[in-house]
């Protein structure tokens, strides 16, 4: 595996930086109720759909833009942004209609849409800019009684179920970015697994952004019902350009009793030149909620885009018994800011969760890790294991770890981790002596650092996150 | 083999190597013995090409190629093979891992297709029963946790694994006990023949029973200051370094 993986690893620079040339219908830029009005109307939401984005929208105006991160964030004009853009040629009803440029842009990107191909048997939801451009093995899925679809097929067809869990994790008044999500939100993915089904296929959903001055505000919902089981993909990419793109995703995980839910995620947005000019501000509330006894949620990322990263995939522990796990390699180098880690909220009884987080700094890049633990006074024997690593590329970088406890309940047994390491001028030279070159070295070092996480990941998204960490970290050393 | 003309090397700007020579032709073992801070770990990582050391004057060639304009790697893939006198640990690389990279790394420079996984799995098999090398250790990251001893043999196990045509076994037999000088010394022993050299840098005459030199040399304030056959090893081992050290002043 290594072997073509470093065959394959010749170029240092973005490989998804191209732009597809297609026609994009887009809304004029600014922000008021009006574009609210007019994205719902554009999505024929019904009067529900719009209500709550307006009441999303009215809070957001009362909120202000969170300053606790360690980050350096440039002022955003919000009212420069254009809140929709959708390649025109919408709602496909079969490949057929499907725009031959927007074809061949995801096999660019290696996804597979026709479905006779998809031999890696993974069902696709592909999101580009703002919707939803096609959902394969559908029907498949479907006649195990699986929804999987766009978010606003969703609501034309599932109602029920999206008013019934849309908001109940991350409700649109948790932060400033899900308010903002909430009351623009284009597009996304929907997953629904019915009592005891073991979904028998990966789920995947790749989101690009392609239009300029554009946001991305997708919103992801999965509800797994009870004795169910679903394993979900999400992979990003984004042109290169030179101003700063905003990205604002919510992404909302319900596990009913008994529930399995592992969610994995390979961040490759734009990250913006090597002098940090341009690349994604990736501003994402990811939230899961183990609501049944038994249940059980993990989140698995590999974080190596984006200018700047704010990102805490988190987990409340309601029912008893319920588990949580949070895997995390996050990667930043040239001028890349990263403030990412998780939140674990112990309620129920018995309740375990376990955090390994690594980060890896170059260049002269900005990597935190931060993490809450709480444990409710109600919950006994709560159990939490977190350790967080960090390896230094080079003298110019930081790494940081902001590590909270707030434990009310006796019996928690609460423990923490850290390590701090560099990459050794000596370790790059027994490398040399064996043959190898300081960039393979490098790659099998952080390779070596990262593979407890990577290997968390299903197959083949873990071959993606090997490439992609040797990509990031090339010209790093020496 | 490897033609070593007038070398002064330094490292942070203070002269170590001052004007050594040497030469060294396939089938040979030199011995390089000498008091500490006489330069022989010098030689070992100007030869090999660690960035730390500046060569200020004079040549190193290896089968007709400039060394100097060489990378480390490059060195490594012509055939250069130093056993470290500190192995360094590599976490999370599995020696596995790391072997076949570097196996595959020498075949790309030498235009051959990756090896096989069969062929190395057997060639891993084969090294590792001549240095008696636990299959637990491979299984391992490289050198993590491994004990002074497990380090150098798997140092030796590397070795064979890469089959160098100029390997040299930097103080290799230190922090050994005599059990795991005789296995690294039979392994080394083992993989010498008529086309490959070893070049054995050392402080102690014990390594050279086990690993019968044809020359040895005695390196003094960065100079080779005296050559003979192996039982001039004996006549250090015997009279220690100071009379030489008077030679040399006179």
């Amino acid at each position: 595996m290594s072997d073509t993986i470093i065959h394959e690893v010749t170029q240092s620079e973005y490989k998804y930086g191209f732009t597809t040339d297609i026609e994009t219908d887009v809304i004029p830029i600014g922000l008021n109720e009006e574009v609210v009005r007019m994205i719902s109307a554009k999505k024929n939401e019904p009067e529900w759909m719009l209500e709550f984005r307006l009441k999303a929208y009215r809070h957001w105006l009362t909120m202000k833009m969170p300053e606790w991160a360690h980050l350096n964030i440039p002022e955003i004009d919000y009212q420069s942004i254009s809140y929709f853009a959708a390649p025109r040629k919408n709602a496909p009803q079969s490949l057929d209609d499907v725009d031959p440029e927007l074809l061949a842009t995801f096999n660019k990107l290696g996804i597979p849409l026709e479905e006779q191909k998809a031999l890696s048997g993974i069902a696709v939801d592909a999101v580009m800019d703002s919707v939803s451009v096609k959902t394969t093995f559908k029907e498949t899925l479907y006649e195990m009684g699986i929804i999987f679809c766009s978010f606003s097929e969703a609501v034309e067809h599932h109602p029920d179920l999206v008013k019934k869990y849309m908001g109940t994790v991350v409700p649109h008044t948790d932060n400033f970015f899900a308010a903002l999500n909430s009351a623009v939100f284009s597009d996304g993915s929907f997953v629904y697994i019915p009592k005891g089904v073991r979904c028998p296929m990966e789920l995947s959903t790749y989101f690009r952004i392609n239009a300029i001055n554009t946001g991305q505000f997708e919103r992801t919902l999965i509800v797994a019902d009870e004795d169910s089981y679903v394993s979900y993909l999400e992979g990003c990419t984004a042109p290169q350009r030179d101003e700063n793109q905003l990205h604002a995703a919510i992404v909302e995980i319900v596990a009913m009793k008994n529930a399995d839910v592992k969610y994995s995620t390979v961040q490759n947005w734009y990250p913006g030149d090597k002098e940090g000019k341009g690349g994604i501000y990736n501003f994402v509330t990811k939230r899961g909620i183990c609501k049944g006894e038994n249940s059980h949620i993990s989140w698995t990322q590999v974080e190596t885009g984006s200018a700047i990263t704010w990102k805490y995939p988190s987990c409340i522990l309601q029912g008893d018994n319920s588990s949580a796990e949070f895997y995390s390699v996050a990667v930043t180098n040239h001028h890349q800011q990263a403030d990412t880690g998780t939140k674990m909220i112990h309620l129920g009884k018995n309740t375990s969760s376990h955090i390994l987080s690594k980060g890896i700094s170059a260049g002269v890049s900005q990597n935190s890790y931060r993490g809450l633990v709480r444990v409710g006074a109600n919950a006994e024997n709560a159990r939490n294991f977190s350790q967080c690593d960090s390896l230094l590329l080079g003298d110019k970088c930081g790494a940081h770890t902001f590590p909270y406890m707030e434990v009310n309940n006796e019996s928690a047994i609460v423990e923490h981790e850290a390590t701090t390491s560099k990459i050794s001028e000596d370790q790059i030279f027994y490398c040399n002596q064996r043959g190898i070159s300081t960039e393979d070295a490098v790659g099998l070092i952080v390779n070596g650092y990262a593979k407890e996480v990577v290997d968390k990941l299903p197959m083949e998204f873990a071959v993606e996150a090997q490439k992609l960490l040797q990509i990031t970290l090339e010209g790093s050393v020496g | 083999m490897l033609e070593i003309k007038n070398l002064h090397a330094s490292i942070n700007g203070k002269e170590i190597l001052k004007g050594l020579s040497l030469s060294v032709k396939p089938g040979e073992i030199h011995a390089i013995m000498g008091p500490n801070g006489s330069g022989k770990s010098t030689l070992s990582s100007v030869i090999t090409g660690n960035p730390a050391f500046e060569v200020t004057q004079g040549s190193v060639v290896f089968e007709g190629k400039d060394l100097q304009e060489m990378a480390p790697e490059e060195r490594a893939n012509e055939g250069i093979f130093l056993s470290f006198q500190y192995p360094v640990e590599i976490p999370g690389v599995s020696m596995v891992n790391f072997m076949r990279t570097a196996i595959n790394e020498q075949r790309k420079y030498r235009e051959l297709p990756p090896i096989s996984a069969t062929d190395f799995l057997r060639i891993m098999r084969e090294k590792k029963a001549l240095v008696e090398m636990d299959n637990k250790l491979t299984n391992r990251s490289v050198n993590e946790g491994f004990s002074g001893g497990e380090k150098k043999r798997n140092e030796i196990f590397q070795m064979a694994m890469l089959e160098p045509k100029l390997a040299i076994l930097d103080e290799t037999d230190s922090g050994l006990d005599i059990d795991a000088l005789r296995i690294v010394a039979h392994g080394v022993n083992k993989l010498k023949s008529p086309e490959n050299a070893t070049i054995v840098i050392t402080h102690y005459q014990r390594l050279l029973e086990y690993i019968i030199p044809d020359y040895v040399h005695v390196l003094h304030d960065g100079r080779i200051v005296k050559s003979g056959g192996k039982e001039l090893a004996l006549e250090l081992e015997a009279r220690g370094y100071d009379w030489i050290k008077q030679e040399v002043a006179v």
